[in-house]
């Protein structure tokens, strides 16, 4: 799960990291006020977008009066910001973040994931701050400090010196750098997080050790532990036709293509958006139906399938362990007919009652195309969709 | 002969009381040898009690004190699945199966890095795995049995139905499996390719294996470097990579399936497996016919 960057430095806040002061704005009038409440005389006007990228795409503006602070919130908000991460179409911005502006003398940056060789926490830190650290990673691998933390022990006084160190902290800030450091790992232990971005880390003309950005993401499979991550969900960022898959428990995600597939597992659904690829057609969406699938749940499937208006054929792919290919053939059947299905269906199913289910499907009287095998599958329904 | 599991192998269930274990624990049961291999269940609320004839205890070092299981198999609720692997790991067993999905990964981080420091010789196979199965043998998981064939084919995997239908596949070929292990799809784990295909080319009664993977890590490159390294023209390996279409930064159902910051893309992955020695194949109806053609 992601949430925005205020949220994120909320939290990172909790665990003692400094960070501007600022503030949610929902409106102009809002971000206005907030600019007044914090003062000053310069203030960072920030698109809350769950993407990354919002500075080159126009989502971040500074602001020397209360005039440009208005005409900013008013760009800025409602706004289809476009970044590298959103894909063309873009991401509306429903909400900003407005703070006080901050004296930078040097940006850094700081990561935070779990990694899979050592699988312990990694802190990635460079001088590099402020720019694409997989460019930097690229580039100049020597310029990323990594420490692998000790899950029992935390992350240390002496590692997090020597890495603040390493990336450029002068002595006088080192103490305040490693506050930030611990916390940040505080803060990704706490709150289950599988991904956690400072960047910039800056360092500001009077030596101080602030964090001008935060992106924090969670693990799924720990958000019944953190009812107060799970509050801060904006389902505004999120794909409508995910959110509704997750409501029944299927595994979706949209694709650009226009062949939808419905497959149980998510290695023989990957493996079946691959096929449909290899013989000449694009998939409109990955959709892992489980292991335990329903007459129900393979209705719905299909309801959000066809509710993608791209999607000229179907491909159903089942291999039939513990789950019968008679229960499948029935909902298919079932879902087929309750959603008025008007694009070409091919089922491949194979496994446990498989001759049943063929049968099932066949005594329909639906035009379901069956087929043997996935190369099989895959072809026929691109034959079908292209008019061959 | 296989690896990791035999007809000789004794199973106790952590969490057999629930309605998975229950389920898979019957189906197991009764495959092959399931009524000499499955002897022993574990409650701590319900010791004293059976399941379809199999003594439920109130912990694994009690299983184990009575019953001599030297395998345990896990369909514990997630929230309580890091620590059931921990009491299985604290009574010494040989191998733990965790068939489990939605761990946190930070339990597992836990629990992995307990193991490493307790020095524990305790095999982990999983999370979020379909377990393993030597054929006309013992099945230890949630896999169908049927499918499968008595022979000398090893089969490694990330994923459960994928794993399926490679096995189908070989089966519908006459080509028997030795023994297939399904590693699991999430980032922090137990076995890994690597060290199942070690095992693979040990054991004198495989002669060949498909190594099935999927986005995300660097799992199956490090298990093909070592191959090419340690056993190049030993046996043959063929592989399939799933996930060509994946776009970058989206889980693709499994927690451990995605491509991020442009790394664990299928494409690299296959690079490095057919630079390494290993056969692949982009078409997924064709991972047994691209094993008997090296055979």
């Amino acid at each position: 799960m992601k949430i925005h960057e205020y949220q994120g430095k909320e939290i990172l806040r909790q665990f003692g990291v400094a960070t501007p002061r600022g503030k949610a704005c929902f409106s102009v009038d809002e971000a206005v006020m907030a600019a007044e409440e914090l003062g000053g005389k310069v203030w960072v006007v920030k698109a809350q977008i769950h993407a990354g990228g919002r500075g080159k795409g126009g989502g971040v503006k500074v602001a020397k009066s209360m005039d440009e602070v208005r005409q900013y919130a008013g760009q800025i908000l409602g706004m289809q910001l476009k970044t590298h991460q959103t894909g063309p179409e873009g991401q509306k911005v429903h909400r900003l973040l407005v703070e006080e502006g901050a004296d930078i003398r040097k940006e850094l940056y700081l990561g935070m994931v779990v990694d899979r060789v050592t699988q312990k926490v990694c802190l990635m830190a460079s001088s590099e701050g402020g720019m694409d650290i997989e460019e930097v990673a690229a580039h100049t691998p020597e310029k990323i400090h990594k420490v692998f933390v000790d899950p029992a022990a935390g992350l240390k006084d002496a590692e997090a010196d020597d890495v603040a160190r390493k990336i450029g902290v002068p002595d006088a800030s080192v103490a305040q750098a490693r506050s930030v450091l611990q916390g940040l790992y505080k803060a990704f232990w706490e709150t289950d997080a599988s991904l956690a971005e400072i960047n910039p880390l800056i360092l500001t003309g009077d030596g101080k050790v602030i964090a001008l950005d935060a992106k924090m993401n969670f693990d799924s499979n720990a958000l019944f532990r953190h009812e107060d991550i799970v509050a801060m969900r904006d389902l505004d960022e999120e794909d409508p036709a995910e959110i509704e898959a997750s409501k029944f428990d299927l595994s979706y995600i949209s694709l650009d293509g226009n062949i939808g597939c419905l497959v149980n597992g998510a290695g023989l659904a990957m493996a079946t958006m691959d096929t449909i690829k290899l013989f000449g057609a694009e998939p409109a969406n990955f959709l892992d139906v489980g292991g335990g699938a329903t007459t129900e749940k393979v209705t719905e499937a299909f309801k959000l399938m066809l509710a993608n208006p791209k999607v000229k054929g179907i491909l159903v792919n089942i291999f039939g362990g513990i789950m019968k290919c008679d229960t499948i053939a029935t909902g298919v059947v079932a879902a087929a007919r309750e959603v008025h299905l008007s694009v070409p269906l091919v089922v491949r199913m194979r496994g446990t009652n498989e001759d049943i289910g063929k049968q099932i499907l066949k005594d329909s009287g639906l035009p379901i195309i069956s087929a043997s095998d996935m190369a099989d599958a895959a072809q026929k329904i691109v034959a079908a969709v292209s008019g061959k | 002969m296989s690896i990791l599991i035999n007809k000789d192998t004794r199973v106790v269930t952590q969490g057999i009381t629930g309605k998975t274990g229950q389920f898979h624990t019957k189906m197991s049961k009764e495959y092959a040898n399931g009524a000499n291999c499955y002897v022993a269940g574990v409650n701590p609320k319900k010791a004293g009690e059976s399941y379809e004839g199999i003594p439920i205890f109130a912990s694994v070092k009690e299983a184990k004190k009575q019953t001599g299981v030297n395998t345990s198999v896990i369909y514990v609720p997630p929230p309580f699945a890091a620590t059931a692997i921990w009491e299985a790991v604290e009574a010494e067993l040989d191998l733990v199966i965790c068939i489990t999905e939605g761990i946190p990964v930070r339990d597992m981080v836990e629990v992995k890095d307990k193991m490493r420091k307790a020095g524990s010789k305790t095999v982990l196979c999983g999370p979020n795995c379909p377990g393993i199965i030597t054929p006309e043998e013992i099945k230890i998981g949630i896999m169908p049995g049927h499918i499968h064939m008595k022979g000398r084919i090893g089969v490694v995997s990330r994923s459960g139905t994928l794993t399926y239908e490679a096995v189908g596949q070989l089966s519908d070929l006459k080509l028997g499996q030795s023994t297939a292990v399904g590693i699991g799809g999430d980032p922090v784990n137990g076995l890994k390719h690597k060290d199942v295909l070690e095992l693979f080319m040990n054991d004198p009664d495989t002669d060949a294996v498909i190594m099935i993977g999927e986005i995300g890590g660097s799992d199956e490159e490090a298990a093909a470097e070592w191959y090419a390294r340690e056993c190049k023209n030993k046996k043959p390996v063929v592989g399939f990579i799933a996930g060509v279409t994946a776009p970058p930064g989206k889980r693709m159902g499994h927690a451990g399936a995605i491509i991020s910051g442009g790394k664990g893309t299928a494409q690299e992955k296959l690079a490095v497996m057919e630079a390494c020695g290993i056969r692949t194949t982009k078409n997924p109806a064709e991972m047994g016919k691209l094993l008997k053609s090296v055979l």
